[in-house]
């Protein structure tokens, strides 16, 4: 394939939302990677689905509920035993620096 | 000078915490104020193979909202990831509906100063769950409480139809009244149960041509006051702006302002190119809902008569004024101790005047609704008819009702105790205004004679007669008496 279909600055876009670090090289690797995989699917729009209703979920299954009825939590040391920083009431986390990822 | 004129556009997200026990997707029980990260369990926390279940409370509770809203109920819905990185979010996507929400289209009527209202058109109400909390304490390390994480949120979204401060607060208020009527949401803005972002920009006309300013959006409004002021800041900010540089509006183009509620002014948090690119997809962790006729009219049942409706119909049915209407509407159960007093027997104009008079006050001084003032509605039936019927006068009605909120259920017994019975006993006071007559000789002069002083003196003579009853006598009673001794 000549011209990929996912081209650098996808990539670069798409490994920055995943939070990624590529080097150039890798950069060009996947973006033939991701771009075959995208020619692979591709070939389902062959499949005529004229008269097929769109999915919204694979499983034939609905209204799976639960009553509002209170269970035992964790508690806070349980919760905090296996992170990897905290103060024993929160976990601790590199300083937020805003970089407008949150909503 | 050129010709100029504006007019604000703003549309608001809204989210609203459900009054549920529990957490949207896990057992966990909602919290306020518990320490950090003790409610919380594999589910909301994050951890690699728990799996969400729905709380069906929220979804009904949801419904419920959406059927108070006017909104389209679609028979199918589903949840979504929508995707990114924040430490207060521990799988890394929110659980929340992209493009089938529980509720479609609707509106919501809110009331306008005048006594008019104005119906603005609601884009969507979903579900979805809440973050965590992040915590800066200024040094290296930032700390994360995930006990809110999880926590049902009705999200609503109006269409830009509000057009002043004025109207966003009356919204929000209006809301407020709408979701602690239904009981899905003690709607408690300093615990953050309501967080509103209004988008706002300005359409201007500038001679003859329309030019809209940059959408901004606003976040930390944490009271009513600060969402209005926000709104009028914004407003006069951006107006400034257009004159300055004259930037006009880019399609998806959205800066985002934050509130200084200390200096109440906007500031600037970020400015975006581009829109976030979320990634929604279908959550597979979680079946769709779909909602049948059965089901939606048993939550339909749930519904009651809304707080606008019963405003509306206190002016209409009982004469009150818009104002009084809505100080008796503000909280159901003050609404429905007035409505049941008057069901009682009483007088409508009478029950609202000693509510909005003593009533009220007494609540607010025990921090309670004056429904729990321990006076039951018939009591205050009883008390209202013996005021309309002359056997108490209207203040020893309100001296009544204040020994009524301690408990005392008997109106009659109380009038009695503290002498405010007045004399209709005609024998009596037939007695007393001979007294009094006789020992005001040149008043009765004064009377006879007719003419300007006529008036006072006879004035003053029933003066008399209520001082020698120690104001225990029916007036009409008294005046019809002393007119007729008058010869009058
Ligand atoms: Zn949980």
């Amino acid at each position: 394939m000549s011209e990929n279909k996912i081209d650098i600055a996808r990539t670069r876009q798409v490994a920055k939302l995943a939070r990624l670090a590529l080097s150039e090289e890798e950069l060009s690797q996947f973006s033939t990677q991701l771009s075959d995989i995208l020619g692979y699917i591709e070939k389902l729009s062959e499949v005529d689905t004229e008269s097929v209703e769109p999915l919204a979920h694979c499983l034939p299954v609905k209204n799976v509920f639960r009553e509002d009825i209170v269970k035992p939590s964790l508690g806070t040391e349980k919760a905090l035993a296996n992170s990897p920083a905290d103060d024993d009431e929160f976990f601790k986390v590199p300083k937020i620096l805003d970089d407008g990822s949150g909503a | 000078m050129t010709n100029l004129d504006y007019k604000i556009i703003v549309g608001l997200e809204i989210h609203v915490q459900l009054a549920t026990k529990t957490k949207m997707f896990c057992g966990c029980a909602l919290s306020f104020g518990e320490d950090a990260n003790s409610r919380v369990c594999p589910v909301c926390i994050g951890m690699p193979g728990a799996l969400p279940v729905m709380n069906k409370q929220a979804v009904e509770f949801s419904l419920l909202a959406g059927l108070a809203l006017n909104c389209e109920i679609p028979s199918f819905t589903k949840w979504d990831r929508k995707s990114y990185y924040y430490p207060d979010l521990p799988k890394n996507y929110q659980i929340s509906q992209y493009d089938l929400p529980l509720n479609g289209t609707g509106f919501i009527e809110i009331p306008l100063e005048d006594g008019t209202s104005k119906r603005i058109r609601i884009t969507r109400a979903h579900l979805e769950e809440d973050a965590g909390k992040n915590i800066h304490a200024g040094d290296a390390f930032s700390r994360v409480d995930l006990n809110r994480a999880g926590t049902p949120l009705l999200e609503i979204v109006t269409e830009p139809d509000l057009s002043s401060g004025t109207e966003v607060r009356a919204l929000a208020i209006e809301l407020q009244r709408i979701v602690r009527y239904l009981g899905i949401s003690e709607a408690d803005m300093q615990k953050g149960h309501m967080r509103f972002e209004p988008n706002i920009n300005l359409a201007i006309t500038k001679d003859g041509t329309e030019y809209r300013t940059p959408i901004t959006e606003v976040k930390n409004l944490n009271s009513f006051r600060a969402l209005q002021r926000s709104v009028e800041y914004e407003a006069r900010r951006q107006l400034d702006e257009f004159i300055d540089t004259g930037k006009t509006m880019v399609m998806g183009n959205k800066s985002t302002y934050g509130w200084d509620d200390n200096r109440n002014v906007t500031v600037l948090q970020r400015e975006k190119e581009e829109a976030h690119d979320y990634r929604y997809f279908p959550d597979p962790d979680l079946v769709p809902v779909e909602v049948d006729e059965k089901w939606l009219s048993k939550i339909k049942s749930r519904l009651c008569e809304l707080p606008l409706q019963k405003q509306k119909r206190f002016v209409e049915q009982f004469g009150l004024s818009d104002y009084d209407a809505g100080v008796l509407t503000a909280d159901k159960a003050t609404a429905e101790f007035f409505d049941e007093t008057v069901k009682a027997g009483a007088e409508a104009k009478r029950v609202c005047n000693l509510l909005t008079q003593i009533g009220l006050k007494l609540a607010n001084e025990k921090n309670c609704s004056v429904a729990e003032l321990g006076i039951l509605p018939k009591a205050l039936a009883k008390l209202c008819v013996m005021a309309s019927e002359g056997q108490i006068s209207a203040s020893a009605a309100q001296t009544i009702l204040v020994e009524m909120s301690g408990g005392e259920n008997e109106p009659e017994k109380i009038a009695e105790e503290k002498n405010l019975l007045q004399k209709n006993d005609t024998g009596e006071l037939e007695k007393i205004v001979d007294e009094v007559l006789a020992n005001n000789p040149d008043a009765i002069a004064e009377v006879k004679a007719g003419g300007k002083k006529s008036k006072k003196a006879s004035g003053f003579l029933m003066g008399q007669i209520i001082k020698a009853t120690k104001g225990s006598a029916n007036p009409q009673m008294a005046a019809k008496i002393l007119s007729q001794k008058l010869g009058q």
